[in-house]
């Protein structure tokens, strides 16, 4: 499959990888520890902007009576070229996200080699404790959700019905959609994986705030608020879209 | 009132240590915690056993040298106070009492409870000087400073350096205290003339130091004795992206 993938990959594609893990190898992991906190930050809030983007998309599957716009959507999507590109400055964000995220917490580990007896909580902010290990159920979440739509979408994976929508033939997104979330199994490995999301996204949007230096004694208290308030929306829109799928399509 | 202490034993930095139960009775529940210490060592030694090695000084809690991690807290269950100044009544009789040394990387354990904070020197160190005009005594007024600036910066130079913010931290990291020496320095117009150099040197020390990073749990700013604000690490980050960017 990889074989594949890479087969498909143009020229200038190869040379935005290349050059992305010469500049990712040779400067990310040489910076300092606020430098990765803010490269952190940065890149958090640039995937939580395409959080907002991918859930008022998908949201069309469930408000439109049918699910024409969905596809068309999804079709632009696929096919427009400004979009073709910036893909891949978003996957860019996301390996930035992971690689800083994994090389501080294995310093975070190794500035306390051994650890307390006892230790009574005093966090402010809880899942702050638990970002790493949201992170990973979120990317393990990743890897079944491109497995699951991503790749079929691009032909490298399984297989996907055609629909023609005003002579345009183009890929059945949401007929792949309808059929994963008639199994229970995957509405409630969904519904499972994004509350992790929406736990990730509780402390992260504050978080970032106050790692790009963007604190205040009037606005912090409303960028926790507004941050928390974020999450639980987008956590609780993006459920919304498995649950009325297995209960209605 | 009688207590269950669990303390670690360590005899040196490279020895092995482990947690030693002593029981102890008849303790004051007026009396402070290093005061039940100095009972508990007078016993001790009474009974020819080694005493317990433990950081103090001024027992005013302005000196920053007591530490201790006292049932899992920074400086015990009170909030916003250092070890000498919490008292024996903040706990119950018969209470099992766990005190372990601050635990971190950059912090070594030289004996039992003590450990050793010269991490935070060398760290000062880096910020190096502060310019000023030599000549007579300066007008009163000669530099004008907003009030609210004075406040901070003085709010700021209120950190006594204990090293509670990197204890309580679960990544060992010294924002807080980095933080709130850049910041005293960065509030006011003498410290800007090297504020770019100083934010820089100081991180820079700071992660070669082997701190960890800062993740934003607020533990510190909980923990800490004379309650420093996790609004000095945003004026860090911003200080610090200021200096690399402009």
């Amino acid at each position: 499959m990889f074989q594949t993938f890479v087969g498909n990959i143009k020229d200038w594609e190869l040379t935005i990888i290349l050059s992305s893990k010469y500049l990712i190898m040779s400067n990310l992991l040489s910076l300092s520890s606020v430098a990765k906190k803010i490269w952190m930050s940065l890149m958090g809030l640039f995937l939580f902007t395409f959080l907002l983007v991918h859930l008022s998309l998908n949201l069309t599957m469930i408000t439109s009576p049918d699910s024409d716009l969905f596809n068309e959507a999804a079709h632009f999507m696929g096919t427009n070229p400004f979009i073709q590109v910036f893909q891949w400055v978003l996957f860019a964000g996301f390996i930035v996200h992971i690689i800083l995220g994994l090389t501080l917490q294995f310093q975070n580990w190794m500035a306390r080699p051994s650890a307390y007896k006892v230790k009574a909580s005093s966090e402010q902010s809880f899942f702050s404790k638990y970002m790493i290990h949201t992170a990973v159920v979120i990317f393990v979440f990743l890897i079944i959700h491109f497995l699951n739509f991503f790749l079929v979408a691009k032909g490298l994976v399984g297989e996907i019905g055609e629909v023609n929508i005003d002579g345009v033939v183009m890929e059945d997104m949401a007929g792949l959609v309808f059929d994963l979330f008639a199994n229970p199994a995957y509405v409630a490995f969904y519904i499972i994986a994004l509350l992790f999301l929406g736990f990730h996204l509780d402390h992260g949007i504050q978080s970032a705030f106050q790692s790009l230096g963007l604190n205040h004694p009037k606005y912090t208290p409303c960028i926790k608020n507004a941050g928390r308030l974020l999450a639980i929306v987008i956590t609780l829109g993006y459920i919304l879209i498995p649950l009325v799928i297995y209960f209605t399509k | 009132m009688d207590l269950k202490l669990k303390i670690w034993r360590q005899s040196g930095p490279d020895a092995k240590g482990e947690f030693r139960e002593y029981p102890i009775q008849n303790i004051s529940k007026d009396s402070s915690f290093l005061e039940m210490m100095d009972v508990l060592n007078e016993q001790l030694v009474s009974k020819g056993e080694e005493p317990v090695a433990f950081d103090h000084d001024c027992r005013e809690g302005i000196c920053g040298m007591c530490s201790l991690f006292i049932n899992g807290r920074p400086h015990g269950p009170d909030d916003a106070i250092t070890t000498c100044q919490l008292h024996m009544r903040k706990f119950h009789d018969g209470e099992t009492v766990t005190i372990e040394p601050w635990r971190a990387k950059p912090f070594p354990i030289i004996k039992d409870l003590m450990v050793d904070r010269s991490a935070f020197d060398e760290i000062i160190q880096a910020g190096g000087f502060v310019s000023v005009s030599t000549g007579g005594v300066p007008d009163a007024n000669a530099i004008p400073i907003k009030k609210a600036n004075a406040d901070l910066a003085m709010d700021a130079a209120a950190c006594i350096g204990c090293g509670a913010c990197v204890a309580a931290c679960k990544n060992a990291s010294a924002m807080l205290f980095v933080s709130a020496k850049v910041s005293q320095f960065a509030l006011l117009p003498q410290g800007r003339v090297e504020a770019k150099e100083r934010v820089e040197r100081m991180v820079a020390k700071m992660d070669d130091i082997g701190f960890g990073n800062c993740t934003n749990t607020y533990a510190c700013e909980a923990e800490c004795p004379k309650e420093i604000s996790v609004a000095n690490i945003a004026r860090m980050n911003r200080e610090f992206f200021a200096a690399k960017v402009c």
